[in-house]
């Protein structure tokens, strides 16, 4: 087990290091600099910020200054943010994404599974269909619509929660997280309700009946694991779904994250910004399917080999 | 399943560290827009970052809430005959937020660094009348070659090049203000000299800060913390004004104005801004090296259609280059067709287009060109149909990524027409003419007119009426050369709650937290 999980980590390295040089290229092959703007700046203020920068420099060198920064464990210094270094300013930001990522995907999980498992129980009832009513509502409106109408309602007619910023207090991370969560919810649901349908076709629900076994017990101790599996690989995708889903998120209820630089680095040109962005993304997302591959395991014996 | 030890613990930590406030404090609660890049007044950038800098810092003059320069740390100054020399007597209470004295030489060396090239002040520019500015950011001369120094602590003297009726304007810039000597490692100001001191700043969340008891007028300011909060999208901006979490908003949405209640409506100040939207032309390659054609195309513009139909949120339609009331050229006349009917215009339009070569058989076929944005395709869609509609002009409208889009236009090889903006930093007609100067490389349409630009010249040697009429007719000139099409000029929009008072509507939309108070 220990070693597959190192060969896993090891071969983390080469992805990210193809992900940096895709995103490196394809950052500096859009046109247009970090220095460009609607009131230019004068030729010779222009020049000194491009030496400081490197970005005098053939593309190559800076590639390679680029990488040997990275080795050192440096993401370089921000164009946008000139006193601050990309490494503070993901400082800052991750925590606050990464909570808000966290309880979405909490709430995702424990609000899909339990409607999930609720439809599966009496399909085609009532309860059933509206929850599978709320699951493709859920994944047809899209978050920025969304979130929106959330704050609209529950801010400004009805004055119950605040409709955006950040001062650390709960009630103003529940409208992004629920905003944030709805269609992950919805999709974790289905799966749910698909999966727990099947398994209590199979002969070993049968079984577990026939010895006089609990309803309760019957669903938690036989039915649960099985159903799982699908609800775990996709997790991974989920991640992504989350993280992407942040960048409208943060901004529309003003959180300070760092799915705003991603956006705003990338149109500033602010490369380094963008890199780290991606570099930790990437990391994520892989760590991510990393976890998932390993509680897959955990969960289904036939692949305990 | 996942444990959630992690993010709980994070949550926690998170959630302790804001620290309780003073509930006795008064709050003022202020929309900024986009993130503040800085805090460090020779390297602001953006209007958010200035508008926090202004609460932070004082420079020799300030301005009073209807935007009138007042004095600030300078209490009065002197100008020689020559209108060369400026000699400014500091208050002797004017003091640094750690008590220190703010002497001249603070803004000797505030002055210095701003036009150091290795600061790569984006404002420097803004100094180049100070005798040896150009040279000293050009990297020709040491900063310490620059003209300005500390005759005693309370006494600075600034040289110019030139006589500059502006300077004044220009001094209540963050370019200029004073710099204290353990100012090192900026990120985060330590010590300043305006009537707030920074309390916290939380990237991409807000800058709050505090009163400054050191400030020389410190008993004048009223409120206590002003939170700059961080604003980036509009729509949430407007609902959190309504929902009573911000007192000031930076922006409105334009799409809200006209179905705004009545009650809302009372709040929204609109006021107008020395800025200006444009279309330019490149007059550097057929067929636009042709006036006549330039002409005619920008008097087949209805300015009051997109003004009222497209936009209407209160801009302003622009036949002349200046904003109206704009300081230095005294009240500049508009050209001869902005008084004409719309059959007029289109009449002298379908004239020079003639004029021009072109013909409903042989039609103008051009494109615009506008950085990616549905607000510009609205207006470039309009002034394409108008055109087509007019004169039988065939327009392709193409856009292109922000950074894209400057860098063709900068370029001047693949554009024809191309959207513009100017929003001027201070308030004097010289910043807007000069834009379009044949040696500006900000001119983006190539316009290059020996007489626009002797003007041009003769205003910046002379000074009172004979600077103003030379201006005067820089712009006639201009707007008979047409090498831009002036379309409207902007409009500044806030909400401003009813508890807050002492807001006044200026044309910088500069609006010092010090001057403002709120009702209980």
């Amino acid at each position: 087990m220990s070693a597959r999980l190192l060969r896993r980590l090891l071969e983390l390295l080469p992805t990210l290091l193809l992900l940096v040089t895709l995103t490196f290229a394809m950052l500096h092959a859009a046109p247009g600099g970090p220095f460009d703007a609607e009131r230019a700046l004068p030729e010779a203020t222009r020049a000194q910020l491009e030496a400081r920068y490197h970005l005098d420099q053939p593309l190559w060198r800076q590639y390679l200054i680029y990488l040997g920064d990275l080795a050192r464990g440096d993401l370089g210094p921000s164009y946008q943010y000139p006193d601050r270094s990309v490494a503070e300013l993901i400082g800052a930001g991750l925590p606050v994404s990464a909570l808000l990522g966290a309880l979405a995907m909490t709430l995702a999980l424990v609000a899909g599974l339990g409607l999930g498992i609720v439809a599966a129980l009496k399909p085609q009832h009532l309860l059933d269909r509206l929850v599978m009513s709320f699951a493709v509502a859920g994944l047809s409106v899209p978050n920025f619509v969304l979130a929106p109408l959330l704050i609209l309602l529950m801010a400004v007619t009805l004055g119950w929660l605040p409709a955006g910023g950040w001062s650390g207090r709960p009630q103003e991370l529940l409208l992004p997280v629920l905003a944030l969560a709805l269609p992950q919810i919805a999709t974790v649901a289905r799966l749910t309700r698909a999966a727990m349908l099947e398994v209590l076709q199979t002969p070993w629900i049968r079984t577990a009946r026939a010895k006089g076994l609990s309803e309760r017990r019957v669903l938690l101790r036989h039915a649960l694991r099985p159903v799982l599996l699908p609800v775990i690989s996709y997790l991974g995708p989920a991640a992504a779904g989350t993280l992407t889903g942040s960048v409208v998120i943060e901004q529309i209820f003003g959180l300070p994250g760092v799915g705003r630089y991603f956006v705003l680095g990338a149109l500033n040109r602010d490369y380094g910004l963008v890199l780290g962005v991606v570099l930790i993304y990437g990391t994520l997302i892989v760590l991510f399917n990393l976890i998932v591959d390993l509680l897959y395991a955990r969960l289904d014996p036939r692949l305990r080999a | 399943m996942i444990r959630a030890g992690g993010p709980l613990l994070l949550a926690l930590s998170l959630l302790s560290s804001t620290a309780a406030a003073d509930a006795a404090d008064t709050l003022l609660r202020r929309g900024n827009g986009p993130d503040v890049e800085t805090l460090d007044p020779q390297q602001v950038r953006s209007v958010a970052a200035g508008n926090v800098v202004r609460d932070l810092y004082e420079g020799l003059l300030s301005e009073a809430p209807d935007g009138t320069l007042i004095p600030g740390v300078a209490e009065r100054w002197d100008v020689s005959e020559d209108g060369l020399v400026y000699r400014f007597h500091l208050r002797d209470n004017a003091r640094w937020s750690n008590g220190d004295a703010v002497t001249a030489a603070d803004f000797v060396a505030g002055l210095r660094r701003s036009v150091d090239p290795a600061t790569a002040s984006p404002s420097a520019q803004l100094l180049t009348p100070i005798a040896q500015a150009a040279a000293v950011i050009g990297g020709r001369q040491p900063p310490s070659a620059l003209g300005v120094q500390a005759l005693d602590a309370q006494t600075l003297q600034i040289e110019l090049q030139a006589p500059t009726p502006y300077l004044l304007a220009l001094l209540v810039n963050p370019a200029a203000y004073p710099l204290h000597g353990a100012a090192a490692g900026r990120t985060q100001p330590a010590v300043v000299n305006g009537a707030y001191q920074l309390q916290a700043w939380v990237l991409q969340s807000h800058v709050e800060l505090r009163r400054n008891p050191y400030y020389w007028n410190h008993a004048a300011t009223r409120i206590d913390r002003v939170q700059h909060i961080v604003t980036e999208d509009l729509g949430s901006e407007f609902q959190r004004f309504r929902a009573g979490e911000l007192d000031i908003s930076e922006q409105v949405p334009a799409a809200q104005i006209a179905a705004m209640a009545p009650a809302l409506r009372a709040q929204l100040r609109v006021a107008d801004y020395l800025g200006i939207y444009y279309y330019g032309f490149n007059l550097s390659r057929p067929p636009f090296d042709k006036p006549e054609l330039r002409r005619a195309l920008s008097l087949a513009v209805d300015r009051d259609v997109i003004v009222r139909k497209v936009l209407a949120s209160g801009e302003r339609p622009a036949y002349a280059w200046l904003p109206s009331g704009i300081a230095g050229a005294g009240s500049a006349p508009l050209p001869a067709w902005a008084q004409w009917s719309r059959e007029q215009r289109l009449a002298e339009a379908r004239r020079l287009y003639a004029r021009a070569g072109y013909s409903a058989a042989r039609p103008l076929r051009t494109e615009i060109l506008y950085n990616t944005h549905d607000y510009h395709q609205k207006i470039a869609v309009v002034i394409a149909a108008m055109w087509k509609q007019f004169l039988g002009v065939e327009t392709r409208l193409r856009n292109e990524e922000t950074k894209v889009f400057l860098q063709s236009r900068r370029e001047r090889r693949r554009t024809q027409i191309f959207r513009g903006s100017w929003v001027s930093d201070y308030d004097d007609a010289s910043s807007f003419l000069d834009l379009l100067g044949g040696a500006n490389p900000r001119n983006d349409t190539g316009y290059l007119s020996a007489r626009y630009d002797g003007l041009l010249a003769t205003a910046a040697r002379s000074a009172g009426d004979a600077r103003a009429q030379a201006l005067q007719q820089a712009q006639q000139q201009m707007l008979e050369d047409a090498p831009v099409i002036p379309i409207y000029f902007y409009v500044t929009k806030h909400l401003v709650s009813p508890r807050v008072r002492g807001w006044q509507d200026n044309a910088l939309d500069h609006h010092y937290s010090r001057d403002l108070s709120l009702a209980d």
